[in-house]
């Protein structure tokens, strides 16, 4: 078991309001990303329900069981921090065994189990060797390794991929998705980077300024964002924004149309506009072009050399993936609405 | 050309540093000549250098007029006991204030350094008088105290350097894994910051070592240090430059020698933190 819910939790430091009003439900075994900017207050809240910050107001319920003032061990969730954090003057072993002698677990059953966990991770050479030893893929295992040894409710992961270069982030990624599979515990997973937000959550709960902004599947959030915010953070490049005349034809204060969700031409279209920049990413291009308004507008189309700065073409929002917002930046409707 | 200037500073540098050292190192060299020297040569204008006679007559008599190891004994347990015991207070102060500081942390650890400025001379009377009025003159429980309270200040700034320079995430880890906060302590903090304990411990055994203002004014024979042995040789008889000699060698010379095998941690230990 390892559901996680919280009510109402606040968290301030001094007179600076981080986490003003926080309400989350999460199932047993699901693998739950926190996304947004950075200092939006999505490590704060995963370090709250850790139990290494006292929350200002509210409750952390796990399993049914209220834990806002327990300690962090008490709560039987493991952390996969940004730094590793391994225990330098350890051996590997160590490092991984350390849950279960601090449990005061057999000398006999923690071999054992850290021979498993090594054999799983593929440690198992490197069990003699400290953590400055091993490359960062590797210290990212032995992290892993020491946070799965205790058989946890839950996982808490900070960032833990953002110190490893691209390639190994990737492997990482599905190793992790992989772990999540294999083991069916509830995870949460804390990162500013939506493609590993994505392609690794059940849902998202994507957080700006301290609030939960929606919480909802990767597609969901992709398809019906709640508001601007989260309409623009999900989605690369991300989503045009057009307000003013063009946005009241719709009747909405602003327009969003997604890069992918418009139409070019070079003979007729609804609105006109003027190639600045082209980026020919070998398999698409993506245009960015000034309308005739003044607005910006991004386009993402399959490879086209045509498309070249200064030229001017015409182009047309994909009138059934027009997203409406309203003046309180929240989604109002989906599609065309009135039709023009 | 500017090969040969880097070379021409490099010489200055080094030059300068024996010169600095020797001046330094004198006082310690000719104290030990003295040692060897008879009472007549140690006194004698001009001096010599080296000693004519080569004696160890000094070394003789002091060991016969006064128990050297009762007090080297003494020195060992106070700068021992005052190090172990301000260790256990330290720790836990320091601790406290590098990971969970609150709003007056900077203002105690400004305050603990402040009483380091104040003249120890300006305390003795009301010691003195508390020490009198509970029994503990010319005690070891009661030096051991004063000096671990001497030092302390000392002893926290130093743990607490060492502490700030350990990643916090490591700690919280500790704790992930249900490490308790002595736990966190014995198995995650200290063998992090072992350099820096080994340090501060050091510099404390050396300064309660050498310490001498308390330990001449609050002990008499009983509890007496090394140092107050060394100034039994300056009676109101006259003084014996060449047994004052050879008592001062025979003082300094254990910690001398702990100086000197653990140089390297010491200078790492005082210098720690400065460059990063």
């Amino acid at each position: 078991m390892g559901s996680i819910k919280l009510e109402s939790l606040k968290k301030a430091f001094g007179s600076q309001i981080v986490i003003p009003d926080a309400n989350l439900e999460i199932g047993d075994g699901e693998f739950v990303v926190f996304v947004g900017p950075s200092g939006c207050g999505k490590s704060t809240l995963l370090r709250l329900i850790a139990g290494l910050e006292e929350p200002s107001g509210g409750r952390i319920v796990i399993d049914g069981q209220d834990v806002t003032n327990t300690s962090p061990a008490q709560r039987k969730l493991s952390m996969v921090f940004q730094s590793y954090a391994l225990y330098p003057h350890m051996t590997v072993y160590q490092n991984i065994a350390f849950p279960l002698k601090m449990a005061g677990e057999k000398a006999e059953i923690i071999r054992t189990r850290v021979q498993e966990v090594a054999t799983s991770l593929d440690l198992l050479p490197y069990l003699e060797r400290r953590p400055r030893a091993l490359s960062g893929g590797q210290r990212q295992r032995v992290a892993i390794g020491r946070a799965i040894i205790r058989q946890p409710t839950g996982f808490l992961f900070d960032e833990p991929l953002s110190n490893l270069d691209a390639a190994l982030r990737v492997s990482m990624r599905m190793e992790i998705s992989d772990l999540h599979k294999r083991l069916g515990s509830t995870m949460i997973y804390v990162t500013h980077d939506q493609v590993e937000a994505m392609t690794m959550a059940d849902r998202i709960a994507v957080m700006n300024a301290g609030r939960i902004e929606q919480f909802a599947t990767p597609l969901e959030l992709y398809r019906r964002p709640a508001n601007l915010f989260v309409a623009g953070f999900i989605g690369s490049p991300k989503m045009n924004f057009i307000e003013g005349q063009k946005a009241d034809l719709y009747g909405a204060h602003t327009i969003g149309i997604r890069p992918e969700a418009v139409e070019w031409s070079t003979t007729s279209g609804k609105w006109q506009g003027r190639i600045d920049r082209t980026e020919h990413l070998g398999a698409e291009t993506v245009a960015y072009l000034t309308l005739d308004k003044g607005e910006t507008l991004t386009l993402r189309t399959s490879l086209n050399e045509e498309l070249v700065a200064g030229r001017t073409i015409h182009v047309s929002p994909q009138e059934n993936s027009i997203y409406r917002f309203d003046a309180n930046k929240a989604a109002i409707g989906f599609g065309s609405g009135q039709n023009v | 050309m500017k090969h040969r200037r880097d070379v021409m500073v490099k010489a200055a540098t080094t030059g300068l540093g024996w010169l600095v050292a020797l001046l330094l190192f004198f006082p310690i060299l000719w104290t030990v000549l003295t040692s060897f020297k008879t009472e007549v040569e140690a006194i004698a204008f001009p001096p010599a250098f080296w000693p004519e006679g080569w004696t160890l007559e000094n070394y003789f008599q002091v060991q016969e007029r006064s128990e050297y190891f009762s007090h080297f004994l003494n020195s060992v347990i106070i700068s021992l006991g005052s190090t172990i015991l301000g260790m256990i207070v330290a720790i836990p102060a320091a601790w406290s204030m590098a990971f969970q500081p609150g709003r007056g942390t900077r203002h105690v650890l400004m305050w603990m350094l402040s009483t380091k400025m104040m003249p120890a001379v300006g305390a003795l009377v009301p010691i003195f008088l508390i020490f009198k009025s509970v029994g503990l003159l010319d005690n070891l429980v009661g030096i051991t105290l004063i000096l671990l309270i001497g030092n302390l200040p000392i002893m926290v700034w130093m743990l607490y350097t060492y502490f700030r320079e350990i990643p916090s995430d490591i700690l919280e880890a500790a704790r992930m894994d249900g490490a308790t906060t002595l736990k966190e302590l014995v198995y995650v903090l200290l063998p992090m910051s072992l350099p820096g304990v080994a340090s501060t411990m050091l510099l404390n055994i050396i300064l309660a070592w050498n310490e001498s203002f308390w330990t001449l004014s609050l002990t008499a024979v009983k509890a007496a240090p090394l140092t107050a042995f060394i100034a039994s040789y300056s009676s109101p008889q006259g003084l014996f430059w060449a047994k004052l000699s050879a008592a001062s060698t025979l003082a300094i010379l254990p910690i001398l020698v702990v100086g000197w095998i653990s140089q390297k941690q010491l200078v790492r230990g005082l210098t720690f933190g400065a460059v990063k």
